[in-house]
């Protein structure tokens, strides 16, 4: 270790979270990837097959950039606040606050892994959905990086619900009513063009749309919102979420009494 | 010998109002045994934490071997290893799998020879491919203890580590330390068993109330405050302690049928003799003799109660 950096450290964490994965295939991998092949076959086959195109793509094909942004959502979420709060849980946690470790090579460690856990999922759901559907991917450098950025970004805020939470109650309360919610109203199943107003209107106050619109666009190159919003939306949360473990570690808020 | 920690004026106030450490100064040299004494409450845990950067102290400073815990906390936590009072483990993983994760934490390679030594050390080894959750109490406290040795550190804490453990562990404990100590590293624990302070500790310090009452040599300590007793069984049991008999300052106990006589261990002239003749003279027989010496809890009673 030298004295600025600790990369063994990093990867020691970051290794262990993603080992984490493995000892739970079933939960991490193979039930988010059932679940989402059972909405191809429910939305995109019986239901899609009777409706009509939606900005110019086939239903089937334009419910898989939101299906996959549920899931990069969801996971990114769940993936970073259960890995962090276990240990918290367990008071294991000392290892970590006690070890040779700055925050942002915590904060790397766990929100890298749950990143990438989320990024493989949505890979996963990605060549998945290829089997069922004929997909078609426009900006693939844009797909990446939208990727990308929604599951580090949402791994921070995953990141911080593991630290406020108290209960394991807690932990899954914010995803259950807030951010699965807005998915379904953002946009994951519709163009929010197909609302009426006044929310169509309204729906435009949902962070989640403008994260599913670019994610569509660099699919299709049609999108509900403007692709730059989109990206803007994305990093003001991103900005908002490093502010927010920037506090926390510097208050020792939940942390370091 | 130089110090492996300097506390300074430490002081600890938490958002209760709460105060668990009020102007703590504290100095342990390298390589000794220094065991630390309190009540529940004390303060034994936060100092430990602080130290560990687990708590942010108030104010005051702290250094490890030189270094400041907050402005060059990677080479003070380097040095430091710490096994907490709780056991507390990611009970899913294996016991190889853990020991070798806290090495990595603290940034060094892995060393498969060192671990295995280390897990053969703490009779782990037959166990290495167990998952935490499928051990004993007993053997998650030798993985704690493996674990905050993986990365060889120069200080060991010992937070209450014979805490709930049986007696063979505790013994293997005490082996490890001593081991440990012919190493080179420094070692702090604090314990409930202040039987394991007296016969382990270089140095003792007690804390009540946040603050250190004292700081002294283990040896030092018993022999300033300890004290001796003779216990006599008397052949008849007495109504009262004849007058005759008051300056000894004696204790009818048992009903009359022992008398205790509690004397200054660091003096010759104690006046057992010149008791023994009185009782001789007064036709007290007695049918047994016992002598006893006050034990380290004895002092640490007195020192906590005086503060009281």
């Amino acid at each position: 270790m030298n004295a600025r950096f600790n990369p063994r450290g990093v990867w020691t964490v970051y290794r262990a979270e993603m080992a984490r994965m493995r000892r739970t295939f079933w939960q991490s991998i193979a039930t988010p990837v059932i679940t989402t092949i059972l909405y191809f076959v429910v939305f995109g086959g019986a239901v899609g097959s009777h409706m009509h195109s939606v900005q110019g793509v086939g239903y089937g094909a334009f419910i898989v950039p939101g299906l996959i942004m549920l899931t990069l959502l969801t996971q990114s979420i769940s993936n970073a606040s259960v890995g962090f709060y276990f240990p918290i849980f367990t008071k294991a946690i000392f290892e970590i606050l006690s070890a040779p470790l700055s925050a942002f090579e915590t904060v790397t460690a766990y929100v890298g892994a749950a990143a990438t856990k989320s990024v493989l999922l949505g890979l996963i759901i990605l060549i998945t959905a290829s089997f069922f559907i004929k997909l078609q991917i426009l900006h693939p450098v844009w797909m990446v990086a939208f990727m990308l950025l929604t599951s580090i970004t949402f791994s921070l805020f995953g990141f911080i619900i593991g630290i406020w939470a108290r209960n394991f109650e807690q932990l899954s309360i914010i995803p259950a009513i807030i951010v699965t919610p807005l998915t379904f109203l953002g946009g994951a199943f519709y163009s929010i063009d197909m609302l009426p107003e006044p929310w169509r209107t309204l729906n435009l106050f949902n962070p989640v749309v403008y994260l599913i619109s670019g994610f569509r666009w660099s699919f299709y190159g049609a999108a509900d919102v403007r692709v730059m919003t989109s990206l803007a939306c994305t990093l003001g949360f991103m900005a908002a979420c490093l502010a927010a473990i920037w506090w926390i570690f510097r208050t020792g808020y939940r942390l370091k009494p | 010998m130089s110090s492996i920690i300097t506390v300074s004026g430490l002081r600890k106030a938490y958002d209760t109002g709460f105060v668990a450490l009020d102007g703590v100064d504290l100095d342990i040299a390298k390589g000794e045994i220094f065991a630390l004494l309190g009540p529940n409450g004390a303060g034994k845990t936060t100092l430990i934490s602080i130290i560990c950067g687990l708590v942010r102290a108030s104010a005051g400073e702290v250094r490890i071997d030189g270094h400041e815990i907050n402005r060059e906390y990677r080479a003070a936590r380097s040095a430091i290893g710490l096994v907490p009072q709780d056991i507390s483990l990611e009970i899913f993983a294996t016991v190889w799998d853990t020991v070798r994760f806290s090495r990595g934490l603290f940034g060094l390679k892995p060393d498969n020879g060192f671990i295995e030594t280390l897990l053969r050390d703490l009779t782990l080894w037959d166990k290495r491919h167990a998952r935490i959750l499928e051990l004993s109490g007993g053997m998650k406290r030798r993985v704690m203890i493996a674990k905050a040795l993986a990365h060889e550190p120069k200080l060991l804490f010992l937070d209450e580590p014979t805490a709930g453990v049986d007696v063979n562990l505790r013994r293997d404990m005490w082996v490890l330390v001593r081991s440990l100590r012919q190493r080179g590293v420094t070692i702090i624990l604090t314990t409930h068993y202040i039987q394991e302070a007296e016969e382990m500790a270089d140095r003792v310090g007690v804390i009540a109330d946040g603050k250190l009452l004292l700081v002294e040599q283990t040896a030092a300590l018993m022999h300033r405050f300890g004290k001796r007793r003779l216990r006599l069984e008397l052949a008849r049991p007495l109504a009262e302690i004849p007058a005759s008999l008051s300056r000894w300052n004696l204790e009818l106990a048992e009903d009359g049928r022992c008398l205790v006589y509690h004397f200054d261990a660091n003096t010759t002239e104690n006046g057992v003799q010149d008791l023994l003749r009185a009782l001789g003279e007064l036709g007290l027989d007695f049918t047994d003799l016992e002598t006893g010496r006050s034990s380290l809890e004895d002092i640490f009673l007195t020192l906590v109660e005086q503060k009281a």
